[in-house]
């Protein structure tokens, strides 16, 4: 794309997606104003609601509300943004975190004889090879058999549904219980919440279910961060990406590199399962993962594929999220679904609608650059 | 003679169930024919399903309320023509962008209106879809074998199923029979061909997701004012990717579209009644298999193992005129 390369940096990662955000909230704003509720109102309970106010919600409780959303989010996010490196769409992020999370559960189920420090690294070699291996198949099929992963994957979330409720109804449910959750992990078998952490410390903090995963998922940030543009294999995802034939002129096998990228996209997804099984439920059980892995969608094209990014429009989901809930609290006419159809909106303008305003936006800073270089 | 009458009750259930997979599955044909990716069917189902429901429950008419679902439903199919041909964005994303905000805005709006937590009040008799009687159904009802069948299997659903039915030979028709269905193929095939011969390419799409819209729009109405009596929540609960997978395993034809249908409609009837039963050498099917199954076979399907599913060539490529 010529319009591409004249845009100045901040434009590009800064303005448009500013501008692509403000028209979901535009447009939120008028079904909020369609189904009888007062916008700006609207915006200082969800803004309220994620950070706290103080007295009726302490601030550390929203404010750790909103950052255990933030660290799921961060998760799909990854997993849809590293496959989007390679030039696929990981539809099936819903799938992978929720096996990803069966892997983290049966290592903190059969597993917890090891000791803390060892059914931790247990549980997130569980996530990633659980979460991967389900990527896997829709990969190889794409890789070796062009199989369209779009399609794959998304019958991928619905095997993985189907297999989940056999396996809590039938298998993992704690015997003499109506309801398919499996027995409570044992005390060691958890991830420490941060309010706990900080109380031993003797740091006061309300309770809220942010734990260690949101360490790991900044880990994970860095770790894509590094991985794409500081290796080789990095190098090869990108340029599968860009120009498949220049890959392979350049000795990069692409469906090894497929493979690759999309086992890295399901370990992410299936990172999830350390925060929602793991750090929140402390069980095994159905549904944690619902809705992320297509949230993740959003964030990944609001974040720009990069780790940054994704972190920085995760934790914008993590607000409407946690706020998002407290709103629907406070207004009735609102409901927590006000925060899907935000991101179905992110998802239209930031994704689909990408090339509406880029063309104008370039052509004006094309136009200024000239003026400027004919005035020296 | 007990074994007849379940035959009998499992097909009737089957071809209810197929109903909104059938005109599902034609409405994604029409797009995918034509060369634009359709992820969004469930979507479009959903909020048609919803328009329809609300719209009947205010008017008390089953018909303006299928008319409001089919005009929400081509609204959407509309956006998604903005997004992907005019603006050539991602087909993928534009449909689930679509699916998305459906899936949210659906129970803000319903819970918003009516204060059921996001469904619609239940509707009368007369503002529904109820099964008519073909003529001499009652009389024949008692004669052996083809009495029950008559009856019971062909007569007595609501008009929407026979709709769906008549669809396919009219779809087929229109595919293969006629300038805009040739036409259609062609623009899926190879746009450039189309537009050497002086045809816009992209008018041609567009009209091909309207007449998609449409469909799924009687689809999604059929859910909420025939097949049930009000909008829940995701009703649509995953039929409209189960529709792709079917337009996907009949190989983007609208015979096999049917049986697809079919075939995953009575998986769907005999879930519930297989759940738990103990077959011969295979043991007891868990439920659960059974409702994944349509699913595995359309992966096995275009992994290529049992037979080929090859798109149209020019799916989800958007047509740049003078490249």
């Amino acid at each position: 794309m010529a319009g591409r390369a004249t845009l100045p940096r901040w434009v590009d990662i800064g303005l448009i997606p500013l501008i692509n955000l403000s028209l979901a909230l535009f447009v939120s704003g008028i079904v909020v104003l369609i189904i009888g509720g007062n916008p700006i109102r609207a915006v200082g309970l969800l803004i309220t609601g994620a950070f706290g106010d103080g007295q009726m919600v302490p601030h550390g409780e929203a404010i750790g509300f909103t950052l255990y959303y933030t660290t799921n989010y961060v998760f799909t996010g990854l997993a849809v943004a590293v496959a989007f490196h390679c030039g696929l769409f990981n539809i099936g992020g819903e799938g992978q975190a929720y096996i990803g999370g069966l892997g983290v559960g049966l290592v903190c189920l059969y597993l917890d004889f090891l000791p803390f420090v060892l059914i931790v690294p247990a549980a997130i070699i569980g996530a990633a090879v659980f979460g991967g291996a389900w990527a896997f198949i829709p990969a190889y099929l794409q890789a070796k058999r062009g199989s369209h992963i779009v399609i794959t994957t998304i019958m991928f979330n619905f095997i993985a549904a189907a297999l989940m409720v056999y396996l809590m109804v039938n298998l993992l449910i704690r015997p003499g219980q109506q309801s398919p959750e499996s027995r409570a992990f044992a005390e060691h078998a958890v991830l420490p919440a941060f309010h706990e952490i900080l109380g031993a410390i003797g740091i006061e903090v309300a309770r809220s279910p942010v734990n260690l995963s949101l360490v790991w998922a900044i880990v994970a940030c860095v770790f894509v961060w590094l991985f794409i543009w500081r290796t080789r294999w990095g190098y090869a995802v990108r340029t599968v990406g860009q120009n498949t034939r220049a890959a392979v002129y350049g000795g990069i096998s692409p469906a090894n590199t497929i493979i690759m990228a999309m086992l890295i996209g399901g370990a992410m997804a299936g990172f999830l399962g350390l925060n929602a099984v793991m750090g929140e439920h402390h069980r095994l059980l159905l549904n944690f993962q619902l809705g992320y892995g297509f949230g993740g969608i959003a964030v990944a094209l609001m974040g720009r594929n990069h780790p940054l990014g994704v972190f920085l429009a995760a934790l914008l989901f993590g607000i409407l999220t946690q706020g998002g809930g407290e709103l629907a609290f406070e207004m009735p006419q609102i409901t927590r679904e006000m925060v899907v159809v935000i991101q179905g909106l992110v998802i239209l303008f930031a994704g689909a609608l990408e090339n509406m305003f880029r063309p104008r936006i370039a052509a004006y800073f094309l136009a200024r650059s000239e003026r400027t270089q004919a005035a020296t | 003679m007990e074994a007849f009458t379940q035959a009998v009750s499992i097909l009737d259930a089957t071809l209810r169930l197929a109903t909104p997979l059938i005109l599902a599955a034609l409405a994604g044909l029409f797009a995918e024919r034509s060369g634009v990716v359709d992820i969004g069917l469930e979507g479009k189902m959903l909020a048609a399903a919803f328009a329809a429901a609300t719209t009947a429950a205010v008017t008390g008419s089953p018909w303006i309320g299928l008319g409001a679902g089919i005009i929400v439903s081509v609204l959407l199919a509309l956006l998604h023509g903005f997004a992907c041909i005019t603006h050539r964005g991602d087909h993928v994303v534009s449909g689930v962008a679509i699916n998305t905000v459906v899936a949210g805005l659906a129970p803000t709006l319903g819970n918003a209106w009516f204060r059921q937590g996001g469904q619609t009040p239940t509707l009368e008799a007369e503002a529904r879809f109820t099964g008519i009687d073909l003529p001499f159904a009652e009389a024949l009802a008692d004669v052996p074998v083809l009495g029950p069948i008559y009856s019971d299997l062909i007569s007595g659903h609501n008009i929407l199923v026979y709709v769906a039915i008549a669809a396919v030979p009219l779809v087929a028709f229109v595919l293969y029979r006629t300038r805009f269905g040739l036409r259609m193929r062609a623009v899926g095939e190879n746009p450039a061909a189309v537009d050497t011969a002086g045809i816009s390419v992209t008018w041609l799409r567009y009209r091909a997701l309207i007449v998609g819209g449409a469909l799924c729009g009687i689809a999604g109405a059929y859910l909420s004012t025939a097949h049930n009596a009000s909008f829940v929540r995701d009703m649509t609960a995953g039929k409209g990717y189960l529709a792709l997978a079917a337009l996907i395993f009949a190989k983007w034809r609208p015979v096999p579209v049917l049986l697809t249908c079919l075939l995953f409609g009575f998986l769907d009837a005999t879930e519930a009644r297989l759940r738990g039963v103990e077959l011969p050498l295979i043991g007891a099917i868990p439920g659960e298999f059974i409702q994944a199954l349509p699913y595995i076979l359309t992966v096995v399907l275009l992994a290529g193992f049992v037979g080929r599913a090859i798109p149209p060539r020019a799916i989800g490529t958007p047509y740049v005129k003078e490249r």
